[in-house]
C-alpha cells in the first residue's frame, strides 16, 4: 500500500447529529410561536426579535474575538437560540437600549464568562430576561396591545405608558385578588377568555401568548429527538396537580388548573426554556426531579409571592440545583445488584 | 434499554459463502482466544497436516491451535496482528491440502448425537472451539457450568447488530440444520432442555428457514427481534429474550443463561460430528468501495490482504481497513495480517468516511446517556477519564461499559466519549487487580 490509512479506535462511524442540526433544530421548533408574535405585535414584534438576536449573536463573536482569543462559534446556532429566547422573554416594542443590555447580560455574563458554549450552570436567556425585569421593572410588565400591524414599532420610555399597553391576564387576576375581588368577577370584568389564550390574543412577552404554537414547536422536538417528554411533562403536570389542589379548596380565590397553563409563560418555560440542554439534568429521572421543582417554585411564587408570574425564577432556581441533581440521581442501572 | 440505529449497510447478504483457495503461506498466531496463549508443539522444519494440533492450551481458560493447511513449518515468531502487537506466532508455507484422516470430509448432515455431555465439553477443548462473534471466549469453558450454577435456558446469537457484517446471517441460511444439530449438542453439554434463537427482523429470510425445520427440535424456538444496536451483546440478547438482566460483574450463568453465537454453533456442530477442529471461518469482506462483496470460508492464517483481493482488490479511495464491524471492530495498520479465529469481517472504509469529526464542547444533551445499553453516564465517564479520577470512576461503574460505541457514535459534539472510557476502564481494570492480589 503506497498511502497512509486511518488507525484509530472504534466506534468508525457516526450518527451524522451535530451540534448545528440541534441547535437549528430548536430555531425551526420556535418559528410557530415567533410568527404569532409578529401576527399579533407586528413591526414592535419583529424589531426586538432581530435586535435581540443580532445583539446576542454580535456579543458573543466579540467576547470570543477580543477577550477570550478564540475562534468564534457562532455559526454554532446556540446564540440564535438565546436571541430569540430572549426576545421571547420581553414584550414587543422595547426601546433598543434595554434589549441591547438584556443580550450583553444574557450572552455577556449567562454565558460566556462561565466559558461559553456548554458550560453555563444559568440559562442565558433568562439571565438577561430576570436582570430586566429587576432593573426595568415597569417596562418588563407593561406588554404592547396586540394589535397587529397597528402597534407601534416602539414605545420610548418616556412615554404615558398606561395609555397604549396593557397587564398579563395573570397580572390581571393578581391585582384584582389583592384588591378583594373574586375569580370569576375578575374573569367577567376583564373579559378573560381561555380561547385566547389558546390562540395568543392576550396581552404578554412576544413568546409566551400562543398555546397552539409553542404546542407544535413540542411536536416538532419530540418527533425530531431534540428532546424528550419528560421535561416538559412534569413541569406541566406539577402545576396542574398544584393549582388544581387550590381550586379544589376554594375557586374564588384560586384560579384554575388551565388558567395557570396557558398563562404566564408556562408553556413558553416548559417548552423551551427549561428543557435547555445545557442547564437542565441528564438522565430522566432527574428530569422529572426538575420539572417538579420548577412546577412547585413557579405555583408558590404565583400564589404566595409578590410576582404574578414565576416561571422565569423556578427555572433558575432549579437551573442551580443541576449539578446536584446530576451527582445524586443516577440512571437505572444495567443489572444493578439490589 | 438504551441502542441506537445506525445504518445497516449489509451489502454480502446476496452472496453465498465461498470457499477461498488455500493461500501460499499461513502465519497463526498462538493468541487468538481470550485467555492465556497457547503453547507450541511443532519446531522449524516439521511437516504438519490440516487439522493437526500445532499449539497446545495452556490452562483451563486457553485454546488448542490446529494448523489450517498441510505443509512444512517455516519459523515460530513474532507477527503483526490486528492488536496492533507483534505476538507470538507458526508461519507455515503450504504444500498440498493434506487433512487429518480423522476429519470426516463427506457432505452427509449427521443428526445423532454419540458422546455424553462431559465428553462433549472436552471434545470442544480439544477442537480448540472459541467464541467466533469476536469475544473469542474458549466454548469448552462456557459449556462447564460452574458447581452451584445452573443453566436454564441456552441463547442463540443470531443478532449479528454491526452493520456490514453479513457471516452469521449466511451461515443460518446455507447451514440450518447443522445449526440446530449443533444447538442439541450444547443442550446435551449444558443438561438444559430450552434454546432460543434470537434473530433481528432484518433478517427475515433466516428466521422463516430456521422456523421451518425447528419444529422437529423440540425445545429450540426462535425468537423474532427487533433491530437495535447493540442487541447482539451478550447482555443485552438475554435481556431482549429473557428479560432478565445478567447482574453488574457477574455472568450470563448466574441468571440461567448461555449464550453461543451462530459461527460458534456451526463450528461446534463440525468438531463433535464432523471431528474437525476448528481451523477455518467465515468473514465477511465488504464496504461501500468493493467491488464484490462477500461472504468467505477462510483458512485461519491466511492473510487480510488475500481476502480483499478476492473481493475485488483494495479501492484507491480506501481511508480505513476494519477487522470486524464499523462500531466495535479494530482498525488495522496493515493488510498484512493473519485472520484469526475472531475475525468476523473486513470492511473497508473509504477516504471521506474514515476521518472523525471536529471535536466540540459537550452541550450536556444526555444523548450519550439515553442511548447506553448499560445505563451509564458516558458524558460524565468521559470527563473521569479524562481527568484521570479512577477512584470516581470505579463508583461510576465503568467496568460495566461493554465498549459498544453507541456514546461516541450518537455525540452531537463529536467527543471521543468511548477512548476516555477505555482508558479509564484499562487503569481501574489495573488497580483493581492489583488490590485483589495485595
Amino acid at each position: 500500500m503506497s498511502k497512509l490509512i486511518t488507525v484509530s479506535p472504534s466506534p468508525h462511524i457516526h450518527s451524522g447529529q451535530s451540534v448545528e442540526k440541534l441547535m437549528y433544530g430548536v430555531v425551526i421548533a420556535m418559528m410557530p410561536a415567533m410568527l404569532v408574535s409578529f401576527y399579533f405585535f407586528g413591526l414592535g414584534a419583529i424589531y426586538v426579535t432581530l435586535l435581540s438576536v443580532a445583539s446576542c449573536v454580535g456579543f458573543e463573536y466579540l467576547i470570543q474575538k477580543f477577550i477570550l482569543k478564540q475562534k468564534p462559534s457562532i455559526t454554532d446556532g446556540s446564540a440564535i437560540v438565546t436571541g430569540i429566547l430572549l426576545a421571547f422573554n420581553l414584550p414587543s416594542s422595547l426601546p433598543p437600549f434595554i434589549i441591547i443590555v438584556g443580550a450583553l447580560l444574557a450572552i455577556g455574563v449567562g454565558k460566556m464568562t462561565f466559558g461559553g458554549l456548554g458550560n453555563n450552570p444559568f440559562n442565558p436567556a433568562l439571565v438577561g430576561r430576570v436582570f430586566l425585569l429587576l432593573s426595568f421593572p415597569t417596562r418588563m410588565t407593561k406588554y404592547p396591545l396586540a394589535e397587529g400591524f397597528n402597534t407601534p414599532l416602539l414605545i420610548p420610555t418616556n412615554d404615558n405608558l398606561d395609555a397604549v399597553t396593557g397587564a398579563t391576564p395573570l397580572g390581571l387576576v393578581k391585582e384584582g385578588l389583592k384588591n378583594g375581588e373574586s375569580i370569576t368577577s375578575i374573569f367577567q370584568h376583564n373579559g378573560i377568555n381561555y380561547t385566547d389564550f389558546f390562540m395568543g390574543s392576550i396581552g404578554g412577552s412576544l413568546g409566551e401568548i400562543a398555546a397552539f404554537a409553542l404546542i407544535i414547536g413540542l411536536v416538532y422536538m419530540l418527533i425530531k429527538k431534540i428532546i424528550t417528554w419528560h421535561i416538559p411533562v412534569s413541569i406541566v403536570a406539577t402545576i396542574a396537580v398544584f393549582t388544581g389542589i387550590l381550586w379544589g379548596f376554594n375557586p374564588e380565590s384560586y384560579a384554575d388548573p388551565l388558567f395557570h397553563i396557558l398563562t404566564g409563560g408556562v408553556l413558553l418555560g416548559a417548552i423551551f426554556m427549561a428543557t435547555d440542554y445545557v442547564t437542565s439534568p441528564m438522565n430522566p429521572k432527574g428530569q422529572i426531579y426538575y420539572g417538579i421543582g420548577i412546577g412547585v417554585i413557579t405555583v408558590v411564587i404565583r400564589v404566595f409571592g409578590v410576582y404574578p408570574e414565576g416561571v422565569s425564577f423556578a427555572i433558575l432556581i432549579m437551573n442551580g440545583f443541576t449539578p446536584l441533581i446530576n451527582r445524586y440521581v443516577k440512571p437505572r442501572r444495567f443489572g444493578k445488584i439490589s | 434499554m438504551g441502542g441506537v440505529h445506525p445504518p445497516e449497510n449489509k451489502l454480502s447478504t446476496k452472496s453465498n459463502i465461498t470457499e477461498l483457495p488455500v493461500p501460499k503461506a499461513v502465519i497463526i498466531p498462538l493468541g487468538q482466544h481470550l485467555g492465556v496463549p497457547a503453547k507450541p508443539l511443532v519446531n522449524k522444519g516439521d511437516d504438519v497436516k490440516v487439522g493437526q494440533l500445532i499449539a497446545a492450551s495452556e490452562g483451563f481458560v486457553s485454546a488448542n491451535i490446529h494448523s489450517s493447511v498441510s505443509g512444512k513449518v517455516l519459523k515460530i515468531d513474532k507477527a503483526l496482528d490486528s492488536s496492533g502487537y507483534t505476538r507470538d506466532a507458526i508461519f507455515i508455507n503450504v504444500e498440498g491440502d493434506e487433512w487429518e484422516d480423522s476429519i470426516d470430509r463427506s457432505p452427509e448432515i449427521k443428526k445423532e448425537i454419540s458422546l455424553s455431555g462431559a465428553e462433549i465439553t472436552k471434545k470442544l477443548a480439544e477442537a480448540g472451539i472459541v467464541g467466533l462473534g469476536g469475544a473469542t471466549f474458549p466454548s469448552h469453558v462456557k459449556a462447564s457450568v460452574p458447581k452451584g450454577k445452573k443453566a436454564e435456558y441456552l441463547i442463540i446469537n443470531g443478532v449479528e447488530c454491526e452493520p456490514y457484517l453479513t457471516a452469521d446471517h449466511m451461515i443460518m441460511l446455507e447451514k440450518p440444520e447443522e445449526l440446530l444439530v449443533g444447538i442439541e449438542i450444547i443442550k446435551k453439554a449444558l443438561g438444559v432442555s430450552a434454546a432460543i434463537i434470537g434473530i433481528e427482523n432484518n433478517k427475515p429470510d433466516a428466521i422463516e428457514k430456521l422456523s421451518d425445520i425447528a419444529g422437529s427440535y423440540s425445545g429450540t424456538t426462535i425468537q423474532a427481534l427487533k433491530v437495535q444496536y447493540p442487541q447482539g451483546g451478550e447482555k443485552q440478547l438475554i435481556q431482549a429474550i429473557l428479560k432478565r438482566e445478567v447482574p453488574s460483574g457477574g455472568l450470563p450463568i448466574d441468571i440461567g443463561a448461555v449464550v453461543f453465537n451462530v459461527g460458534t454453533v456451526y463450528a461446534i456442530y463440525e468438531a463433535i460430528q464432523k471431528n474437525k477442529p476448528l481451523f477455518e471461518r467465515v468473514v465477511t469482506v465488504t464496504g461501500k468501495s468493493i467491488s464484490k462483496p462477500s461472504n468467505f470460508k477462510v483458512r485461519l492464517g491466511t492473510q487480510v490482504s488475500e481476502l480483499i483481493e478476492a473481493a475485488g482488490g483494495l479501492p484507491e479511495d480506501t481511508g480505513k481497513i476494519i477487522n470486524g464491524g464499523p462500531m466495535m471492530g479494530k482498525s488495522l495498520a496493515s493488510t498484512e495480517i493473519p485472520v484469526v479465529k475472531g475475525s468476523s469481517g473486513i470492511l473497508i472504509i473509504k477516504d471521506e468516511e474514515s476521518k472523525r469529526k471536529e471535536i466540540k464542547p459537550c452541550i450536556r444533551c444526555s444523548k450519550c446517556v439515553s442511548v447506553c445499553p448499560m445505563g451509564l453516564e458516558p458524558f460524565l465517564l468521559g470527563v473521569l477519564g479524562e481527568k484521570s479520577m479512577f477512584a470516581r470512576l470505579e463508583e461510576e461503574k465503568v467496568m460495566d461499559c461493554i465498549e459498544c460505541g453507541s456514546c461516541s457514535f450518537t455525540c452531537p459534539s463529536g467527543r471521543p466519549l468511548l477512548d476516555f472510557i477505555r482508558f479509564g476502564k484499562s487503569n481501574v481494570g489495573r488497580i483493581i487487580r492489583s488490590r485483589k492480589q495485595s
